[in-house]
């Protein structure tokens, strides 16, 4: 696994136990335009855990994923993101996140190879990294030849996700990551996601489904009305 | 700088494919020179007015490629993923920047051979070596102001008019500066070479201002999308 | 606890007490406007019937009264922007303060340009028949006018008052490398045309002790009127942006209340 030669800001007083978590918010209200999509969610995910965050539609979701991207500014309580205090400078916290957002990230002109090469060139990684992320996705040699502009929905998102992998971030937010893929690729998804929970990333996604496909249940976070409504453990023999 | 080298590739590959410089904009900058003559309708006029036309011209072009450029990151929230990783922002806007350069570059190119044509122009070969340099100062300088004021009116609303309202004050002494030197060039009666070298230097402390003020601002423009 | 973080609602640097609820005006303000109106008067007073009459220009010499101290005024409108926007963007807890007092000072700024601009072209029309000199200072005055419209274009478009406040601070820092160049440039353009750079309504002027005296005391006029505006302006913004903090308040408890079980 990459090492991350980036100075970590260690900002809290806080006891050594929260030196393991990886996201720590307390009472976080974060208010766009006025509106306090999140009204004081207290959340902690220690690292290497695997998270899904569920909720109806306006219940906060996306805005607690780009909280911890550093994308958006927090009006009140403290976050912590891999020991980066999010409320003095947010943006040191985007080395160590990879997120996919409700947007892809892609360059319309490029072809899908060249959108995943272009994130793998900028952060070093070696060519097969980017053969292998391709070929774990699903997406074929004459996909992934083809410019981002032309291809589906569906791929574009694997396309993203291929990206996404190539970066081995520490922390990964995945918005509705599930959406648009059949069975056979979200099973795929699934197990990408536990491998990287292995390696020792902090995965966190949002989802509307309730069941996975073999009945074991990650960590489940609901959040409703911008706080959390309910925290379940994962089920005995699901990925933590 | 390797990551603004890989950043400026991945500009000019995606500008290679929609061919934008090519089929776009270099006709629009060559049919502005035709309007100026058309407007002006006096051929002697036209001579001495060849140089500002020409950087002129260079100005709204330039406008085009740099607006074109943000378009491409924010549609999609490319740039946002850029800067999500490991990429320094300075690194980002020098190499967009570069590749702004070299499109700007054909594009002066393509406008001078207009001039000569078009208004007849003519460069001695003794100012000719006036006339590359001032066009690369002037060219570096415009890429630098134009991919600064391009990230600053990156995403919002309006920014096409804005852009112009931003940054065409700014390019002002550019605009004085590569004119009196491209003049100096074309051979005029008023301003000798010396003064040509003069203004090229100036065009260089233009660059060289806005550049570093580019990469230092970069990071704090494109913080994020709320 | 470090690292929690307040709503934008910070202090307004510029040292005053509470504000009246009524409205912003407070002991400091109202004899700061209270000296201004004293001041304007005299120098109303001594501009029109008091100093001379130039031996040259006549009695459009006057206008210089209205100009000088507004170039004064719009240049000092400039620098406060630009070191209100650079703190702003220097502070690590980014409260909004600075970026309040920058923006209320580009839009009084605004207004003095263009007046020393209008002032400064019917002074150029009385004295030598043109409306327009491209001499160096009224030039680099048009440059800046229109930077600052298109700075105000730019906060008025922003929704979101923490970016708003880094696009404009970063404006009005580079306003600050590119009117130099602008006036480095228009002096070395203008001297090319040698005849231009003489034309210049004040240079002409002989100033006695009073009409000296009157200059000055118009500057002192035109900054207290605009330390008062700037004042006004940015308590007024204050209030907006705490009207958004209070309110937020009731916002969460209706938020939270979305949570039908």
């Amino acid at each position: 696994m990459r090492e991350f030669a980036v100075v970590q800001t260690v900002t809290t007083n806080d006891t050594a136990a929260t030196n393991d978590a990886a996201i720590l918010l307390a009472d976080v209200v974060v208010a766009l335009g006025g509106f306090p999509a999140l009204a004081g969610v207290n959340l902690t995910v220690q690292r290497g855990e695997l998270v899904a965050l569920r909720g109806a539609n306006g219940t906060g979701k996306s805005t607690l994923l780009r909280l911890c991207a550093g994308l958006v500014a927090l009006s009140r309580g403290s976050a912590q993101v891999m020991n980066v205090d999010l409320a003095s400078n947010r943006a040191a916290v985007r080395p160590y996140v990879g997120l996919l957002g409700h947007r892809n990230g892609l360059y319309a002109d490029l072809t899908a190879r060249e959108n995943v090469q272009l994130t793998a060139q900028l952060i070093g990684a070696a060519g097969e990294d980017v053969d292998d992320a391709l070929v774990r996705l699903k997406i074929d040699a004459r996909v992934a030849a083809t410019r981002t502009r032309s291809l589906s929905a569906g791929q574009r998102r694997r396309t993203a996700l291929a990206s996404l992998v190539v970066r081995r971030a520490r922390v990964w937010l995945l918005d509705e990551p599930h959406a648009g893929l059949d069975t056979a690729a979200r099973k795929e998804l699934d197990q990408i996601l536990c491998e990287a929970t292995r390696a020792g990333a902090t995965v966190i996604y949002t989802t509307h489904e309730v069941d996975r496909a073999d009945g074991e249940l990650p960590r489940t976070v609901t959040l409703a009305g911008g706080v959390v409504a309910s925290d379940r453990a994962a089920t005995r023999g699901a990925p933590r | 700088m390797r990551q603004a080298l890989i950043i400026a590739r991945k500009d000019l590959l995606i500008e290679w494919r929609a061919r934008l410089l090519l089929v776009r904009v270099a006709p629009f900058a060559l049919l502005v020179l035709v309007l100026f003559a058309v407007a002006l309708d006096s051929e002697p006029l036209i001579l001495r007015a060849a140089a500002g036309l020409v950087w002129l011209a260079m100005l709204f072009s330039a406008l085009m490629l740099v607006q074109r450029s943000f378009d491409v990151e924010t549609d999609d929230g490319a740039v946002d993923v850029l800067l999500t990783g490991t990429v320094e922002p300075a690194q980002v806007y020098l190499g967009k920047m570069l590749a702004a350069f070299v499109q700007l570059l054909a594009l002066a190119i393509t406008l001078v051979s207009g001039a000569v044509v078009l208004y007849g122009a003519t460069v001695g070969a003794d100012q000719l070596v006036l006339l590359v340099t001032a066009t690369l100062c002037a060219a570096w300088g415009l890429s630098s102001v134009g991919t600064l004021y391009g990230a600053v009116v990156a995403n919002m609303s309006g920014r096409d008019s804005l852009l112009a309202l931003l940054a065409l004050p700014v390019t002002a002494p550019l605009l004085i500066a590569a004119s009196r030197a491209t003049e100096a060039a074309f051979g005029s009666q008023t301003i000798d070479a010396a003064s040509g070298w003069a203004w090229t230097a100036l065009l260089v402390v233009f660059a060289i201002t806005f550049s570093a003020a580019g990469a230092a601002a970069f990071g704090t423009l494109m913080e994020s999308d709320t | 606890m470090t690292g929690t973080a307040t709503s934008g609602t910070g202090s307004s640097g510029t040292g005053s007490s509470g504000t009246s609820s009524s409205g912003t005006g407070t002991l400091f303000t109202r004899i700061i406007g209270a000296a201004a109106l004293v001041v304007m008067a005299w120098v109303v007073v001594s501009a029109f019937f008091i100093t001379p009459a130039d031996t040259q220009q006549g009695d459009s010499v006057r206008i210089m009264y209205a100009h000088v101290p507004a170039a004064w005024i719009a240049y000092l409108a400039f620098i406060t922007t630009a070191i209100t926007s650079g703190i702003s963007l220097a502070r690590r807890h980014r409260t909004l303060g600075f970026d309040r007092v920058a923006g209320a000072s580009a839009e009084v700024g605004v207004l003095f340009m263009g007046l020393a601009l209008v002032t400064g072209s019917l002074w150029g029309r009385l004295t030598w028949g043109t409306f327009w000199q491209w001499d160096p200072r009224l030039t680099t005055t048009l440059f800046l006018f229109v930077t600052y419209v298109g700075y105000l274009a730019v906060r008025n478009i922003d929704s979101d008052p923490h970016r708003r406040a880094r696009r404009s601070a970063v404006l009005a820092l580079l306003a600050v490398l590119e009117i130099p160049l602008v006036h480095f440039s228009v002096v070395l353009w203008r001297s090319l045309h040698q005849e231009a750079s003489v034309l210049n309504p004040d240079g002409d002027v002989r100033l006695d002790d009073l009409m000296l005296f009157t200059l000055f005391s118009g500057v002192v006029a035109f900054t207290l009127i605009f330390v008062w505006l700037v004042m006004h302006r940015q308590r007024l913004a204050a209030l907006q942006d705490a009207q958004l903090g209070a309110g937020l308040d009731a916002a969460i408890a209706a938020r939270r209340a979305e949570t039908v079980a």
